[in-house]
């Protein structure tokens, strides 16, 4: 044993010089493009001291966005997951033409930039629009109002949990379901039993993801909502009018919860990580 | 239980899995459907399983049309190539699912499937290892466990896909006669697929050698040996 061990070689062959260039390339990029404005948006929003800060945000129109923000999230990321789940399902678990074009309409959101989005959404739904006139005859209109953003953010964020499942959904393959259907399981049972606890760990980040994106969406939501103040100015519309209008503190503030919102989610995530490790590495073990 | 597999065809597409195929299995054999990959046997093993559903054809048990059947009904115990055990449950509750996931009315007490999940664990000789993940366990562990669990659901008939496929060849002796006991002791109609003609030879009663969806000759052992029906028959169990 002791004889042959003088033959191993490290793994990587990069001299210490070209390993430390490498590594402070790196570190320098994180700092600058995540690290450096993270850092900005706090001070600027404490610039004028704490005080200032949580005066910006205690107004009505800053709490009505808040609480609209988080109610469109409590919505459309929910809705989203059951979609999602839905539609990797029926694409990994099933055999089918065109398939491949309905993994490509899952990524559509992806591809079209939201403010296209936002505006099929006015189009489809707007007042001069034939549902759309009815709806608002009847006092329920969409666009301008949360079920235009609801939809408008659902848009955007649909592909995070179908992205999430699919590979995984493809890796683990029918066999465990199968199994389940042969010893007399329902479907319905076979999903909440088997499927549903295999792909937990995906799932968790495609809602996760989800969740981000659908607090930060701007695009579509600028269309659809007609950023009227106190009732359809999301945070980060609200963030864009405070900072056009130089309330800078306002507008920093704000954008300081909308980071630590995302922060609280990432950090949700590390430590579920770090708490399950064990069946994480059980799950892609076998 | 008997089976008949009366004049059964699958289509996948455009490609004829199966042209159409008849076999009678008397009750309580130990059957092998032998032949090289996409030979068939497999896809004849799964409609059988209720898994894949024959474009024409009817499958009997016990004399009763079962090809509309659905896969929870046949209650046939079905052991998969890589054996699919749940990787999230313990042993024990893999071996209990098919027990726990019984409708109210039929399902046993907690007490009950704690019994016999103990009865199945002792029968596949491995009594202690019910509170292990089956990524603990080795190949031929989980293919024990495969076969407790499908056994746990009182199968009217008994179904494995490749069930020695996985394993090395030491072990791959040792569970065949493990499979043998079973079969003996619960006198279970038991259909296994191989392409391993030496362990369908040893271990089965009848030996059902297909190639290209097609069944080339049914028989015993001794008999396909001696006469074997075609130049393929011939080729294929003296390689």
């Amino acid at each position: 044993m002791f004889d042959i061990a003088p033959t191993f070689r490290p793994v990587t062959t990069e001299t210490p010089v070209a390993r430390w260039v490498l590594t402070g390339l790196a570190v320098a990029g994180i700092a600058v493009l995540v690290a450096a404005p993270l850092i900005a948006v706090f001070a600027e929003a404490l610039a004028k001291g704490i005080g200032a800060a949580v005066a910006s945000l205690g107004n009505r129109d800053a709490l009505s966005a808040i609480k609209l923000t988080l109610l469109i999230a409590a919505i459309s990321v929910p809705l989203n997951a059951a979609f999602g789940i839905a539609a990797a399902w029926f694409i990994t678990k099933f055999d089918f033409r065109g398939k491949a074009f309905l993994i490509t309409l899952i990524d559509l959101p992806f591809s079209v930039s939201p403010v296209v989005a936002g505006l099929c959404i006015v189009l489809m739904f707007g007042a001069n629009s034939l549902a759309g006139g009815w709806l608002v005859a009847q006092g329920y209109p969409i666009v301008f109002a949360l079920p235009g953003i609801v939809i408008a953010t659902m848009f955007v964020t649909f592909p995070f949990v179908a992205r999430e499942l699919i590979p995984v959904m493809i890796e683990q393959g029918r066999a465990e379901e199968e199994a389940a259907l042969t010893l007399g399981a329902s479907g319905w049972r076979v999903f909440w039993t088997v499927t549903l606890p295999n792909i937990r760990w995906a799932l968790l980040y495609g809602v996760l993801l989800c969740n981000a994106r659908a607090m930060g969406e701007f695009g579509a939501v600028a269309v659809v909502s007609g950023k009227i103040r106190g009732q359809t100015a999301t945070m980060p519309i609200t963030i864009e009018m405070l900072y056009n209008e130089y309330l800078s503190v306002a507008a920093f503030s704000m954008a300081a919860v909308l980071t630590l919102l995302a922060l609280v989610t990432l950090l949700l995530k590390t430590a579920l990580e770090v708490r399950h490790a064990d069946a994480l590495a059980a799950n892609h073990r076998h | 239980m008997r089976i008949e597999i009366d004049e059964i065809s699958k289509q996948f597409g455009v490609t004829a899995a199966l042209h159409p195929v008849s076999l009678a299995i008397p009750s309580g054999a130990l059957v092998a459907l032998l032949g090289p990959s996409g030979s068939g046997k497999t896809t004849l093993l799964r409609i059988l399983g209720g898994l894949e559903f024959p474009t024409s054809g009817r499958v009997l048990f016990d004399g009763q049309d079962a090809t509309g059947l659905t896969v929870q009904d046949r209650r046939a115990g079905f052991v998969f190539q890589s054996y699919a055990l749940f990787r999230h449950m313990t042993v024990f509750d893999n071996i209990a699912y098919g027990l726990a996931a019984r409708p109210r009315a039929s399902r046993p007490p907690k007490a009950e499937i704690t019994r016999r999940v103990t009865k199945l664990l002792e029968l596949i000789q491995l009594p202690d290892i019910g509170s292990r993940f089956p990524s603990q366990l080795s190949g031929g562990q989980r293919q024990r466990v495969a076969l407790a669990r499908a056994l746990a659901i009182e199968p009217r008939m008994l179904l494995l896909d490749e069930p020695f496929g996985a394993l090395d060849a030491k072990v791959r002796k040792e569970l065949r006669q493990g499979l043998r006991d079973i079969h003996d002791e619960t006198g279970l109609t038991t259909v296994f697929v191989t392409h391993d003609q030496e362990e369908a030879m040893e271990l089965a009663d009848l030996v059902v050698v297909m190639s290209m969806g097609r069944i080339e000759q049914i028989g015993k052992p001794q008999d396909i040996r001696a006469r074997p029906a075609s130049a393929f028959v011939q080729s294929f169990i003296s390689a």
